[in-house]
């Protein structure tokens, strides 16, 4: 179920990579290697693997490499060394081994990109926009138009596909962005801080969309933010870079609840978990369907603090999807003995 | 006052000898007039002298082509094509302004050299973008090319006019068509330069996202980088049609017809009225060429839907049917 491996991925800028990766591999830092050797090393050395349908997160400050990271995994960067692969780990599936066209293959059909500024040609339509990837697989003017439309009505902007983008939104131009990559059918979506030009309001619109996407296409993403919460909304995995280099590679609850170093904990003792958790993160599987019935409903995506309510009268509650069919069940009491466990192992109440 | 006066210009004799003593010509003097004629006439001119016969061949055929062309077609038929070119793309101001400076034109007699000059302005203008948008896409997309090519544009747009008519003769001869290529060579630089600008200001994460896509090389250029940076181009243009219509004149100098030329004979006679005549159509010729092609620019700026190369012909084909 692997859909995509990394193994000792490195990618040094400067004049002589060899000195530095000899260095990064002997565990020197990005500091030190930039004094000695005036390279930069932006990724150092990762490696995770992604199965099928997941949401891979990557979250870092800026200058961590997550831009860096993610380039390498389609080769607009080249790294300097490691491994990529698609489904698994043998050759057949390598990206670090494919050449020109073999590459254009996996760029047209497997992997596609949503970029942080959107990225849309400004003198194409909307539509047109959506169909790039679809064009230069060479596919008739027919056919691309109606993939592409279809693939605009999955993110709810089929009626404006004769606009230009310079006539939509922020928000919208992005949804044109993420029809454009779904629009090829992609093995692997790669995300680079999609959300983080816009607005929050706008921005928790769009997270929702793109859950709500995933439950439908199940497509496997690499994720990239510089935002926490989001991290935590929206990542199955996540991964917390610093210089290059991932520090905790974990689920939600497990980066919250068991920082592995002060790094992390800086980061998450600000997180209030009532915000983090859904019922769909804390719920135990459904119960047979005429049990389920008696009970009142939560929706899978709303946070606990919002649902507050619904979970101080003790009772258990069914976790529902918008659609209203069952997803399994949500105990209160298990919820609160949890949120009091992580407040107090990672000290809120102190400030650590 | 008289030892006063003997002081000082004995101080003059001995700053006057200490000044020769530190002048380089005093000790040897460099004959670079004679190593540059040598280069020129014993090197360069027999060695290459049918390279650049062959190279003004084309020049030749395209200049007289369409020179033959804009003399056959009747003035009214000119005037309207130009009032209706500069309607369409720079508005009826522009359009009145090019009615009435081509009825002066031919009023004042100095229509004729006016076809003259135009057509040696667009040849010079069609090689230059021929020759030139190439460059710049390729000084684009290479950085060391990009620094071999800048000194060599510095030099040509620091180069006065007049200086190109040397090398200009010797290799090409004098007439109309030398007259031509030396226009060509002198204008070359902005439409280079503001191309490779131009491709070079298109958004990093665009390019990006054609390759990231499977786009080839060639499919980036021709949808993502030469679109985003016609309008850049279409200045370019501008700018290179300006500095051939100033070459106009001094083409004249080596044998060239037109309006130049009756401003050049008019300098050498006296003639102040034919002078201002030749400078007067110039002038007008100028203003109009000016506006309609900075029209087109605008254009592709306000009107993204046409920003393509397939909407400009679009549009320069549509208005031809219209
Ligand atoms: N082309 C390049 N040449 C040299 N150094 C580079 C290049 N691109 C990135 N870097 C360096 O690599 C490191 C990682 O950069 P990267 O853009 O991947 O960070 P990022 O995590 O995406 O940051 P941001 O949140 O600002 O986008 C930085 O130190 C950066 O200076
Ligand atoms: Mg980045």
């Amino acid at each position: 179920m692997q859909k995509l491996t990394v193994k000792n991925l490195y990618k040094i800028f400067g004049a002589a990579p060899e000195e530095a990766l000899v260095m990064a591999r002997n565990g020197a830092g990005k500091d030190e290697i930039y004094r000695k050797t005036n390279s930069v090393v932006a990724v150092n050395d990762i490696s995770f693997t992604v199965n099928r349908g997941e949401i891979f997160v990557v979250m870092g400050l800026s200058g961590s490499g997550k831009s860096t990271l993610v380039r390498c995994l389609n080769r607009l960067i080249d790294p300097t060394s490691g491994e990529i692969y698609l489904d698994g780990d043998d050759k057949a599936g390598s990206v670090t081994a494919a050449d020109g066209e073999n590459l254009r293959q996996i760029r047209l059909r497997r992997i596609s990109m949503v970029f942080q500024h959107f990225a849309l040609l400004p003198h194409r339509t909307v539509a047109e926009n959506a169909a790039y990837g679809l064009k230069a697989r060479g596919m008739s003017a027919k056919e691309r138009r109606d993939r592409a439309v279809h693939s605009l009505s999955k993110v709810g902007l089929d009626a404006w596909a004769d606009a230009y983008p310079g006539n939509l939104s922020g928000g919208m131009q992005q949804r044109v962005g993420l029809a454009r990559a779904l629009a090829v059918d992609p093995e692997v979506l790669l995300m680079d801080e999609p959300f983080s030009a816009l607005d929050p309001l706008i921005r928790r619109e769009v997270q929702d969309q793109l859950l709500k996407l995933q439950d439908e296409i199940k497509t496997t993403i690499i994720f990239i933010t510089h935002d926490l919460q989001e991290a935590l909304k929206l990542g199955d995995q996540i991964a917390i870079m610093k210089d290059g280099k991932f520090v905790q590679v974990g689920t939600a609850e497990g980066i919250v609840s068991q920082p592995s170093d002060d790094y992390v904990r800086a980061f998450t003792s600000d997180v209030d978990r009532s915000r983090v958790l859904t019922p769909r993160r804390m719920m135990q599987p459904a119960l047979p369907a005429a049990e389920m019935a008696g009970l009142g409903k939560v929706r899978a995506d709303s946070y606990l603090c919002d649902v507050f309510g619904d979970l101080s009268t003790g009772r258990k509650l069914a976790v529902v999807d918008d659609d209203g069919s069952y997803l399994g069940v949500l105990d209160p009491l298990s919820v609160f003995a949890h949120l009091q466990a992580t407040e107090n192992s990672t000290g809120i109440g102190g400030r650590a | 006052m008289a030892i006063c006066r003997e002081v000082t210009t004995q101080a003059a004799d001995t700053a006057m000898s200490l000044n020769d003593m530190l002048k380089p010509s005093t000790h040897c003097q460099v004959p670079l007039d004679r190593w540059v004629e040598f280069f020129v006439k014993d090197w360069l001119v027999p060695n290459f002298r049918p390279a650049f016969r062959a190279a003004q061949w084309p020049v030749d055929q395209v200049m007289r082509g369409l020179e033959g062309f804009l003399h056959a077609v009747p003035f009214y038929a000119m005037t309207i094509f130009f009032v209706a070119v500069a309607w369409r793309f720079a508005g009826r101001g522009v359009a009145i302004f090019t009615l009435v400076s081509f009825l002066a034109i031919e009023a004042v007699g100095v229509y004729p050299d006016t076809m003259t000059t135009l057509s040696m302005i667009i040849t010079a203008v069609l090689f230059c973008a021929i020759v030139g948008i190439p460059l710049g896409i390729l000084s684009a997309s290479s950085d060391r090319f990009e620094a071999i090519l800048r000194p060599i544009l510095d030099v040509m747009q620091t180069i006065p006019s007049f200086v190109y008519l040397v090398p200009i003769v010797m290799l090409f001869g004098v007439g109309m068509i030398p007259g031509v290529v030396a226009t060509i060579i002198f204008a070359l630089p902005p439409i280079i330069r503001l191309t490779s600008l131009g491709i070079r200001q298109v958004r990093e994460e665009l390019v990006e996202a054609g390759y990231a896509f499977g786009s080839t090389r060639r499919q980036v250029l021709w949808e993502i980088q030469l679109p985003l940076a016609l309008r850049m181009i279409m200045a370019g243009l501008n700018q290179t049609l300006m500095m051939a219509l100033s070459m106009v004149v001094v083409a004249a100098l080596i044998g060239a017809g037109g309006l130049g030329l009756t401003v050049y004979t008019g300098l050498g006679r006296l003639d102040v009225g034919a002078a201002f005549l030749g400078g007067f159509g110039i002038v007008l010729l100028a203003i109009i060429l000016d506006r309609i092609t900075q029209g087109i620019g605008a254009g592709a700026e306000q009107r993204r839907a046409n920003w393509t190369f397939t909407g400009f012909v679009k549009r320069i084909t549509g208005f031809a049917r219209a």
